[in-house]
């Protein structure tokens, strides 16, 4: 992460997943070209955090391809896919509460490839958030909201994941503290990361991402470039599936 | 007074004793959240083979024991708990109890029902000091190697790396695992620490009382159990302490009760245990902020 890293994409195809008898994602195929930036949004529900999930290998999928970069990492369990390349920041943080913020953050390394440029991407992230390095001794359960996000999301990082995937990063969090993950996301994006992004925020998504995807009923509905970000009532129509 | 004093250093070497054997159920606990009531077939295994080895060289018979308990743990999970990583706790439960009644049966089955001498460290057996109160050499051994193994515990799970992952796993499985923390190999590590445990356990018991019956490591498990449940369970340093409490009492108890008293000794430690979760259901030493709590 100390230099721009050689991206790689992410491609999931006619991805489902059901939980028991209910099917929550259905047919979902998307892309996510190397070095870009894409969000999935859509209303509670709609199966944004179960497709981050079978993308994890958190939950099995029914059927489906998913790929990262030229490799297939469908059917593999969270640790295999964490260090085959991709880090999850989960939705509400997942801290581990009664660790200090340096244990937290030992623990981001433990997929990582490689320790070669491990001290470069330490000090990147300490640059990125602040509170990882001012409150590395402290419990990570006594930070506010917007520090733990730092920390989680410097967690990740420190993996050095080939893609992001970041659960509701403003969930719950100040409008100033959301500015500022936003504005590190951009500094992710020019190291070269592969980030999908689920988010509540559709207008902030949709202005901030390469491209867009609406998520309804577990089906992808639409796909939006920046350009569509005032398109309130085509977002609205998506979003509730008409 | 030399009485009280007499109790309370009964009662420390005792519970040293049953800490350990706490520390053994709550780490699994904490990784897997199994209740393992087979804890205590370790404990007799690695006491059976202490018997068996008990003409061989001190070290290689000592070693032996630990190697066997820490067998017979990885075993019962490859080939019991394993398969039933998804099920519910109640079934887990179940296995459990129906695992320590086979093996029980097999102690049986092999080893005869009256019981061997297992006397490796009989040595310890002797008195240390003598007068107002009487110290055996096992009392203080109990006590430095309780001591010294609950500390080493403590520093493997605070500073290696390995130990860092079994108290992620323990905190929060679902989320260690997508940091790239391999669950099969911090299940294992906690088998096999709970595997060497049980074989200090069943050392120290030996080195007390040389005499293995095939229930020897159910009578220990029942009171490490309730000590970790009377501790809290959802914590490493509070399962020990409640360990530790438990035997204590007993120990206790022990001492003060009259002999004609002495075989309610358990109806007393149980009467005891029932009106701490009375007054404390979540547990002695439960803290009020549960949330974040590390079990391991």
């Amino acid at each position: 992460m100390s230099e721009v890293a050689t991206a790689v994409g992410l491609a999931v195809e006619g991805l489902e997943v059901a939980y028991g008898p209910v099917t929550v994602v259905r047919d979902l195929t998307l892309n996510v070209e190397p070095g870009e930036v894409v969000a999935l949004v859509g209303a509670n529900g709609a199966g944004k955090t179960t497709t981050l999930s079978a993308i994890m290998g958190l939950v099995p999928a029914k059927a489906g391809a998913i790929r990262l970069g030229d490799r297939s990492i469908a059917g593999f369990r969270p640790e295999r896919v964490a260090r085959a390349g991709i880090a999850l920041v989960p939705e509400g943080r997942h801290l581990f509460p009664a660790m200090t913020v340096e244990e937290n953050l030992k623990l981001g390394t433990i997929g990582r490839r490689s320790d070669d440029g491990l001290a470069e991407d330490r000090a990147w992230v300490e640059e990125l958030f602040p509170a990882v390095r001012d409150f590395s001794g402290r419990r990570a359960g006594d930070l506010s909201g917007g520090q733990q996000q730092q920390v989680a999301i410097a967690r990740a990082l420190l993996a050095r994941p080939d893609v992001l995937l970041l659960d509701e990063p403003s969930l719950g969090l100040a409008p100033k503290t959301v500015e500022s993950v936003f504005e590190a996301l951009t500094e992710i994006r020019r190291r070269g990361v592969t980030v999908l992004l689920v988010e509540q925020r559709a207008q902030l998504a949709i202005g901030f991402c390469d491209r867009t995807y609406v998520m309804a009923a577990g089906e992808l509905r639409l796909t939006l470039t920046p350009k569509d970000a005032g398109d309130s009532a085509r977002i609205v129509a998506a979003y509730f599936g008409s | 007074m030399s009485n009280v004093i007499q109790y309370i250093i009964d009662g420390i070497a005792l519970g040293a004793v049953y800490a350990l054997a706490a520390v053994g159920i709550a780490l699994i606990f904490g990784v897997l959240r199994l209740v393992n009531f087979a804890y205590g077939e370790l404990i007799t295994i690695a006491a059976y083979v202490l018997a068996v080895t008990s003409n061989w060289w001190l070290p290689l018979s000592l070693l032996a024991a630990v190697a066997s308990s820490v067998a017979l743990a990885v075993l019962t999970d490859r080939v019991a708990f394993k398969r039933l990583r998804e099920a519910p706790p109640a079934t887990t439960l179940v296995a459990t109890f129906a695992l320590s009644f086979a093996l029980e049966a097999v102690w049986r089955l092999v080893f005869g029902v009256n019981g061997r001498s297992a006397d490796v460290l009989g040595a310890l057996n002797t008195t240390a000091i003598s007068g107002a109160i009487d110290v055996r050499w096992v009392t203080i051994v109990e006590v430095v190697v309780g001591a010294a193994l609950l500390s080493a515990i403590a520093i493997f799970l605070r500073r290696s790396t390995i130990g860092l992952q079994m108290r992620a796993a323990a905190s929060d499985i679902r989320t260690a695992r997508t940091l790239g923390v391999r669950a099969d190999r911090v299940i294992l590590s906690a088998f096999v620490l709970s595997g060497v445990l049980a074989a200090v356990v069943a050392m120290l018991l030996t080195a007390g009382s040389p005499l293995v019956t095939p229930t020897l490591g159910l009578e220990v498990t029942t009171f490490a159990l309730v000590g970790v449940v009377v501790g809290g369970m959802d914590n490493l340093v509070t399962a020990t302490l409640g360990g530790f409490v438990v035997g204590f009492v007993n120990a206790v108890l022990g001492d003060a009760l009259g002999a004609d008293l002495r075989v309610f000794l358990s109806s007393f430690t149980y009467l005891a245990v029932i009106l701490v979760l009375l007054l404390r259901p979540g547990g002695l030493f439960a803290s009020r902020r549960a949330t974040g709590a590390e079990r391991v």
